[in-house]
């Protein structure tokens, strides 16, 4: 991925997320605080330095990425209102939208309905991949 | 005509780097009444000082603009040094050419421009002013201490032993503060009361103090030197002068359920009560809202097992009316409220405590008698859980922004007693940054892990969760290692932030002393008069001001004293001439300038007045000198302009405005 395009990443990605990713003060909280830690291979801290760095695209291809489970924990226990949830969000629209709009029907839920998904799941999966 | 010098300062490069400060000079030379200009590296320095002094006496100056910083630095310098040239002080005008201009641009066109326009309205208005004379006002040899914790209890023995006299004001029936809850003190691990109580004692005994506990400030009127103050002394129900402070009273009282303030609501005590053993005054209050016999007319205990007649029933809250010549605000501090805080079950368990509760814990004449316990069940805990920046450093609407300061220094204290007194008892710190700077204070808490085995981990707590079998799950994070980590503890304390006394809000109003966002009073100057309030005769002590420990909040109260005691020394202090001035030839009389006087200096009186050949009685306002402070309200009220500030006269400012316009 060209330089440029890394950068217009990033700074897609504060714009969605509307976060300032330079007020983190790294107390992690966040990881401290988040459900799917283990699943994931960058933990939810982390997500404000790879911002920081520019580095999106080992966000994209991030497990992370899928195993955020939208519970919000890290964004409503933020101290400092970095809420790197909004960032993990942002940086899942981002690859949602480079897959060219690949959005989720009502009709299609029945089908892929788990007994043990979290109601949660559902309706975060909705404010994700539904206009 | 004025015959005006213009002194253009460099500021080093402050200015000068910013400012084209020959232009400056050139192009205010040609301004009306300016007869002499020029710059210089550092005009408030000696040799800047000699230039000004040697132009107003070669070239006859009648004023002087000087272009330099805010008049808030060095106007009082420049007035002086005018003063020793024969000028008078208030024919000195500044023009911020600084803050108001090399600061806030970076294009030196325009920075110039602005600053010769900011030099044109000084010079306008100089041309305008008169000589003043300021006044004298008296100054009462009486300093009040508001609040009585070390803060305060510190000052007021520092005033007293300059030989003024002290009156300490403390709302709770004892003097003594938040030291007084404490059980030891860092970084030395001396018992809080065996350090604090000889103070109280010191203070009690000291013939030049007065304490008025159970009281708070009421009103406050007057300025520096001379202020009036009305203290409430809230009704105790026990004669002072006749208690013996022998405590029958409180063992036989039947009324034992009310939390006790002094143990933060983990014990209860009875509804006459002293705070503590130690109290000064040992004089138990009644809570007449606790007590039975205010409650319900039957009971009268304690008057019945009274040997000394103290109880009084009848007694009525009473006004003490003084005059100060200093005050000092020592108000402290409180914890946040935890309500926020939901993820920490504070609300949920009683073994997630704060750690002033911890405090008390720990104190052998707390709840527990000194034994480390889970509140809950009275089990003795095998693993501690300390959790660090509850509140603090967030930028949040939960919690505070700053850093509370104390909190990494008495968490170590708590972590290394716990494991001093009992080595069975694993303790764990989860902390964000160690934050130890101060004489002995990191090798304290070096101390802690070295020495100690306490378990510091560098990640903040996301969770805790009380499990059904009572124990608490906590789920944080090991920054360093990247993992999650989830600990069954058996105690979690909260260094939870602290905040400055909601009373503050209520004594800053009353004295017309600035506050923070944050209700910290603001210093004067943040670093050069850091225990003065900007309202003159106002001064700060301990936690009201910022977070600060024992050792600091004891160096700050003896600075706050000596400013007091600096104050007091001075028969008399020199009024600002810069005060309000009637014109009663246009006065009407109609009370709205009297109405808006925040320092009541204004009044009326029917004089007889001549208005070009008419002769007629007229009710006229009159400016009472020593109590204006020359604020302007009365200026922008009056409907018919005859009110004007002196040396800020309308003409003044209407002559400043013209000179930016033109």
């Amino acid at each position: 991925m060209s330089f440029d395009k890394t950068k217009k990443q990033a700074e897609m990605i504060r714009e969605i997320s509307g976060v300032n990713p330079y007020k983190c003060m790294k107390c992690g909280k966040c990881s401290a605080s988040c459900p799917s830690f283990n699943e994931m291979d960058i933990k939810p801290h982390q997500f404000v330095s790879y911002v920081l760095n520019d580095d999106i695209e080992a966000l994209a291809n991030s497990k992370s990425l899928w195993k955020c489970l939208s519970c919000f924990a890290c964004i409503e226990r933020c101290p400092r209102d970095v809420k790197p949830g909004k960032l993990i969000d942002a940086a899942r629209q981002l690859v949602v939208r480079e897959r060219d709009g690949d959005y989720l029907s009502a009709d299609q839920i029945p089908e892929k309905l788990d007994p043990e998904l979290p109601q949660q799941l559902l309706v975060s999966a909705f404010r994700r991949y539904r206009r | 005509m004025q015959r005006i010098g213009v002194f253009v300062c460099h500021c080093g490069s402050n200015i000068a780097a910013t400012v084209d400060v020959k232009k400056v000079v050139e192009i205010v030379k040609n301004e009306p009444g300016v007869v002499h200009a020029e710059d210089y590296q550092y005009m408030c320095s000696e040799a800047g000082q000699a230039l000004i002094a040697k132009a107003i006496a070669e070239k006859n100056l009648t004023g002087i603009v000087v272009c330099s910083c805010s008049p808030r630095m060095h106007e009082a310098t420049f007035r002086k040094a005018a003063e020793r040239a024969g000028l008078n002080p208030y024919m000195v005008e500044i023009a911020n050419i600084r803050e108001h201009c090399s600061w806030i641009h970076k294009n030196i066109e325009e920075a110039t421009e602005k600053a010769v326009i900011l030099a044109r309205a000084a010079i306008a208005k100089v041309n305008l002013n008169a000589p003043l004379k300021a006044g004298e006002s008296r100054v009462t040899k009486r300093a009040l201490v508001i609040g009585g914790g070390i803060a305060g209890i510190q000052t007021a023995l520092d005033i007293a032993d300059a030989g003024y006299e002290v009156d300490i004001v403390e709302k709770t029936p004892s003097i003594g503060g938040r030291m007084s809850q404490l059980d030891k003190t860092f970084p030395t691990l001396d018992c809080s009361a065996c350090i604090l109580t000889p103070k109280m004692v010191e203070a009690a005994a000291h013939e030049k103090i007065t304490i008025y506990t159970y009281s708070e400030v009421e009103k406050v009127s007057g300025f520096v030197g001379d202020f009036t103050v009305d203290i409430r002394k809230k009704a105790r129900s026990v004669d002072m002068d006749k208690c013996t402070g022998c405590g029958v009273c409180q063992e036989k009282c039947p009324s034992k359920k009310t939390p006790s303030e002094f143990n933060r609501g983990l014990g209860n005590r009875s509804a006459i009560y002293t705070p503590f053993a130690q109290a000064i005054p040992n004089v138990p209050v009644i809570d007449r809202d606790a007590c039975l016999k205010f409650k319900t007319g039957k009971c009268g205990v304690c008057a019945k097992v009274c040997q000394a007649g103290a109880i009084d029933y009848e007694q009525k809250d009473e006004i003490v009316t003084e005059k100060y010549g200093a005050i000092v605000v020592a108000t402290g501090f409180d914890t946040i409220k935890l309500d926020n805080y939901d993820e920490y079950a504070y609300n949920q368990s009683k073994d997630v405590i704060t750690s002033l509760e911890l405090e008390r814990v720990m104190n052998a004449a707390g709840p527990t008698k000194g034994h480390l316990e889970r509140l809950s069940d009275g089990k003795h805990p095998k693993e501690i859980v300390f959790i660090q920046c509850v509140g603090s450093r967030c930028s949040d609407d939960r919690g505070k922004p700053y850093c509370s300061k104390i909190c990494c220094m008495y968490t170590a204290k708590h972590a290394m007693l716990i494991r001093d007194k009992y080595p069975d008892v694993n303790v764990t710190v989860f902390y964000i940054d160690v934050r130890t700077p101060g004489k002995n204070f990191d090798e304290f808490y070096r101390r802690a892990v070295e020495d100690y085995g306490v378990n510091y981990i560098k990640g903040q707590v996301g969770k805790v969760a009380p499990q059904p079998d009572g124990s608490l799950l906590v789920q944080g994070v090991d920054l360093l290692d990247n993992k999650q980590i989830l600990k069954k503890a058996d105690m979690v304390v909260l260094a939870t932030a602290i905040e400055p006394d909601p009373s503050v809000r209520k004594i800053a109003t009353m004295l017309t002393a600035s506050i923070d966002t944050n209700n910290f009073l603001t210093e004067s100057h943040a670093k050069l008069r850091p225990v003065e309030s900007p309202t003159a005769g106002v001064f700060l002590s301990g936690v009201c001001q910022g977070p600060k420990d024992i050792p600091e909040t004891v160096a700050q109260a003896g600075a706050a004293a000596v400013k007091a005691i600096g104050l007091l020394a001075k028969d008399k202090l020199l009024t600002n001439p810069c005060t309000a001035k009637p014109d009663e030839l246009l006065c009407n009389g109609c009370s709205a300038c009297a109405n808006v006087c925040p320092y009541g200096a204004i009044t009326y009186e029917v004089k007889l007045i001549n208005d070009h050949g008419i002769r007629e009685e007229r009710r006229v306002a009159q400016v009472n000198n020593a109590l204006c402070q020359g604020c302007g309200a009365c200026t922008v009220t009056c409907p018919s302009g005859a009110m004007d500030l002196q040396g800020f006269s309308n003409r003044q400012i209407i002559a400043e405005v013209d000179a930016i316009c033109r």
